[in-house]
């Protein structure tokens, strides 16, 4: 058995576009995966690829990561089962407070280079009659997508596999210098690791900050109801928004099959599966508010997943120094697809020694950050 | 939404056990609330309408589960669970939450469906299936009728096929004329079961009777027009039908328990000596606790109704009959367990999953059921696979039982406020969230 | 049994009053309940709840089971055309 130059811990699709990324670069590249592609965060993920603009750095980091996904899906390198879905994200504004946040959000992305506008109230009611009246305006980011991440894991899965990369159907039960230990026993070597196990790394990674915060989903039956863009409110920025308690806001995609998914929340529970009904309920209730026609609509399911958080709200892609060759790749929370072409980009820069894409130091992981506040 | 009044035991399930179940511990007293799905009381053995013929104990103890002594809610589906004691119940558009002290599940038996192709054609339906349709109003008058499959319960519907006036075109069971042969000599230990499985053969005399035949495809355009039968190396037999009813055995019906967390033994809740489950506070009676027919459940449902209101003693003679009926339900299923054979007939164009469209090409039985979920959408759609997941069990040996809430597909609505009126778990929400990919 | 009026796609259709509304539809040979997402017709499978195969459109509430609904006076539903 050769050592690969690269064996990469985790077959989400951030683990799968690094492996594919590294592979495309030359390096030789195994794949270690305890389920299978897209077994974890991804396959509980909503699959909205979204710019977000809270820092400089999230900016930059989206916006460099969407035009990869863009790029990927026009290449028809896709299957259709990916759900490519070009809709585009509509920002609501209820308040006159949120309208004047969407204004500055335009300034913001149109500064960054991303295309986006401001839609007035009758431009937003005209462009989703299904949204209650009464809201003030929406920011509209046109080149935003939606996407089916589990088919998109397995895949760039498959492709991997047909392209020569090792595929290991084994759990890493721990790491030592320049090997992985895998759970029937045996030893990997690898000229590195990269550990890309979403909110699980840090049981491989001990000091890791990161928290697996829970999120809950529920998708709709087929429906005639129907929305253009996925949908979201601006109201948490008018809230505390803190590390600590649960969380909703009002958050509704529309699918290809014609169903609808509805979040979201967030929690900080360990890794609990168990469904938090009341949460579910407000969430769903608030949902309901911005689009009534919700209401009558058969709710079909609901699942929760553990987004990996980190306490500045930015990823961890770089050399984990307390493991010398070891690299992490985690850490987006609730951007993991998004993010995840970036992501492999900035991994390949760092292990090959190429030009990173975009300057990777506000994203490594031995950065000062704030305090943590992960206690509740 | 909450409903204020806390009721002693609700009882989910309208059939044989259930009404024994509710009728045991109303005659103690207790408030009792009986849910079913159906707009009337019976389950599927006493489906019936207005002037029906219905067995002597059906009536009894439909008589005797009524208001004012059992409240019931017909039409009715218990959809989610936060708590084994507080059940959301979706009353026909309306969803509240009922507080209860104790639940006995009454679940009753789903029937198994096997894929083969064609199997989507309007007109294909379960045995079962059929005779609903039939004590539901279906005219089946002058139609052709193909039933085919495994069991005695083929032989029931055979006489409500022709007593409703529709032509028997084949009686077919997949199981050998030996084994066919065997169960009938049991049945002479069962002088009743004997005696209706006589009366069943001699009323549909007329049809033709294979063993060791099945379909092996269904044609036709907007609907069933022809059954192709085979196997054991006959030869293809053609058969214009506008009717297939087909017979795979019964499955327990379990997707509430497993909400709730009961534990899962086989393919049937597991419950003890006095029909507890293993969640505090819910017991389980009748054929979602293994299929053995309407007399083990009803003396199942009796125990299990004294159980969950606190009287733990009955009759011996209650038990030995619940023993001997399990004993009976288990050879029923060995003998009719449906063979091996009946996988090939599955091609790659077959659909598998009917909600979400999968087709058996799509497939690889190396996978796990929630690979093959997340991949390719199956047992994603609104029967969150209790057709599919049995089938996939016989085809793959995948284990398929996710239940996630809400079971039977509430209006989002209803069941958000029902649900958010559930006492809070960790505190109110204190902030609202960015979104995320 | 007195009849009932329910109305398919918005004809009006005399049935007979204690039937399911899955009876009824197929009385009124009315086959297809719904399509698959190629456009197939599907019809009930179970006739009992379990299989989501008779999902119709009543009184303009979508995804209801046709086995699991009563006719009544004035129901309204909506179906494929076969």
């Amino acid at each position: 058995m050769t050592t690969p130059d690269v064996l990469v811990v985790g077959g989400g699709v951030v683990g799968l576009a690094t492996a594919r990324e590294l592979h495309l670069a030359g390096c030789t590249v195994a794949v270690v995966e305890a389920e299978f592609a897209g077994a974890g965060s991804t396959g509980a993920a909503m699959g909205h690829v979204v710019v977000m603009d809270d820092t400089p750095a999230q900016v930059a980091f989206c916006r460099d990561s969407r035009a990869r996904w863009i790029a990927w899906f026009e290449g028809g390198g896709m299957p259709s089962a990916a759900e490519h879905d070009p809709c585009g994200t509509l920002w609501l504004a209820a308040t006159d407070r949120e309208w004047a946040a969407a204004g500055h959000k335009v300034r913001t992305l149109q500064q960054a280079g991303i295309r986006a506008e401001l839609l007035d109230a009758a431009a937003l009611a005209e462009a989703e009659p299904a949204l209650k009246r009464g809201l003030v305006g929406a920011m509209r980011v046109p080149d935003d997508l939606v996407c089916y991440p589990p088919a998109i894991a397995r895949a760039l899965a498959e492709e991997l596999i047909g392209l020569g990369v090792r595929w290991i159907d084994r759990r890493v039960v721990g790491l030592e210098p320049g090997a992985a230990r895998l759970n029937d026993g045996t030893r990997l070597g690898a000229g590195s690791i990269v550990l890309a196990a979403g909110a699980q790394t840090t049981a491989l990674a001990p000091g890791l900050p990161l928290v697996p915060r829970r999120g809950h989903l529920v998708i709709t039956d087929r429906t005639p109801v129907r929305v253009h863009h996925q949908l979201i409110e601006l109201g948490y920025l008018d809230s505390a928004h803190s590390m600590g308690g649960a969380s909703i806001a009002f958050n509704v995609q529309p699918r290809r099959t014609g169903q609808l998914l509805v979040g979201s929340s967030r929690e900080l529970v360990g890794f609990d599966p168990a469904i938090n009904h009341e949460l579910v309920g407000r969430m769903l209730s608030r949902a309901v508010d911005f689009v009534p026609g919700l209401t009558q609509v058969p709710a079909s399911r609901t699942w929760v997943g553990f987004r990996p958080a980190t306490p500045d709200a930015l990823p961890l892609i770089g050399p984990w120094p307390a493991l010398p060759g070891t690299w992490i790749a985690t850490g987006h929370e609730g951007l993991g697809i998004t993010m995840a072409p970036t992501t492999a980009a900035l991994i390949r820069a760092g292990i090959t020694g190429s030009r990173p894409p975009i300057d990777p130091t506000p994203y490594l992981p031995d950065r000062i950050m704030p305090a943590q506040d992960h206690a509740a | 939404m909450t409903e204020s009044r806390r009721l002693d035991l609700v009882v989910v399930g309208g059939g044989p056990a259930g009404l024994a179940a509710a009728e045991a511990a109303a005659r103690h007293g207790k408030q009792v609330l009986l849910i079913d799905q159906a707009p009337r009381l019976g389950g599927q053995i006493w489906r019936h309408r207005d002037g029906d013929p219905l067995p002597r104990v059906a009536r009894d103890l439909m008589r005797a589960a009524r208001p004012p002594r059992v409240s019931l809610a017909l039409g009715a589906s218990v959809v989610d669970a936060p708590t084994p004691d507080r059940l959301v119940v979706d009353f026909g558009g309306r969803v509240a939450t009922v507080e209860t002290t104790a639940v006995v599940l009454a679940t009753g038996a789903m029937e198994r469906f096997l894929p083969f192709p064609g199997w989507t054609l309007p007109g294909v339906v379960g045995v079962g299936a059929l005779q609903a349709l039939i004590k539901s109003g279906t005219p089946l008058a002058g139609a052709r009728v193909v039933i085919a499959g495994t069991g005695p319960l083929i032989w029931p519907v055979a006489e409500a096929v022709v007593r409703a006036g529709g032509i028997l075109e084949l009686i077919a069971e997949q199981a050998g004329r030996s084994a066919v042969v065997g169960f009938g000599a049991a049945l002479l230990t069962r002088p009743g079961l004997l005696g209706r499985a006589i009366g069943y053969r001699r009323a549909t005399w007329r049809a033709p009777f294979r063993t060791g035949s099945w379909p092996l495809r269904a044609e036709g355009g907007g609907r069933l027009e022809t059954v192709i039968m085979g196997g054991g190396g006959a030869r293809e037999s053609r058969i214009d039908a506008d009717w297939l009813a087909t017979a795979a055995g019964l499955i327990p019906r379990t997707d509430l328990g497993r909400l709730l967390g009961c534990r899962i033994e086989g393919d049937a809740l597991a419950v003890d000596a006095a029909q507890a489950t293993s969640v505090p506070g819910v017991w389980a009676a009748g054929e979602c606790t293994g299929v053995s027919g309407d007399e083990g459940a009803r003396i199942e449902g009796t125990i299990a109704g004294l159980a969950a209101i606190g009287i733990t003693e009955w009759p011996a003679p209650l038990t030995r009959r619940r023993t001997r009926t399990r004993a009976f339900g288990v050879r029923l299923a060995r003998t009719f367990a449906p063979r091996a054979e009946l996988r090939d007939r599955v091609e790659d164009s077959t659909m598998v999953c009917r909600c979400e469209d999968v087709r058996a090409g799509a497939l690889d039985p190396a996978w796990e059921f929630r690979q093959a979920k997340l991949w390719t959408r199956i047992g994603m759609g609104a029967c969150q696979a209790r057709v599919c997941g049995s089938a996939c069990s016989f085809l793959y040996g995948w284990d398929a039982n996710t239940v996630r809430p809400p079971l039977e597909q509430p209006q989002l609505g209803g069941w958000a406020r029902a649900i958010m009126a559930s006492p809070p778990r960790d505190g109110p929400p204190d902030s609202l969230v960015p979104p995320e990919s | 049994m007195i009849d009932v009026v329910i109305l398919v796609n918005g004809v009006p259709r005399r049935v007979t009053g204690d039937i399911s509304l899955a009876a009824a539809l197929w009385r009124l040979d009315q086959v297809t309940f719904r399509q698959d997402t190629s456009g197939a017709p599907r019809a009930p499978l179970c006739a009992m709840g379990v299989c989501y195969e008779c999902r119709v459109t009543v009184d303009g509430v979508t995804g209801l089971r046709a086995c699991l609904v009563q006719v009544r006076e004035g129901l309204a539903v909506e179906v494929p055309h076969d």
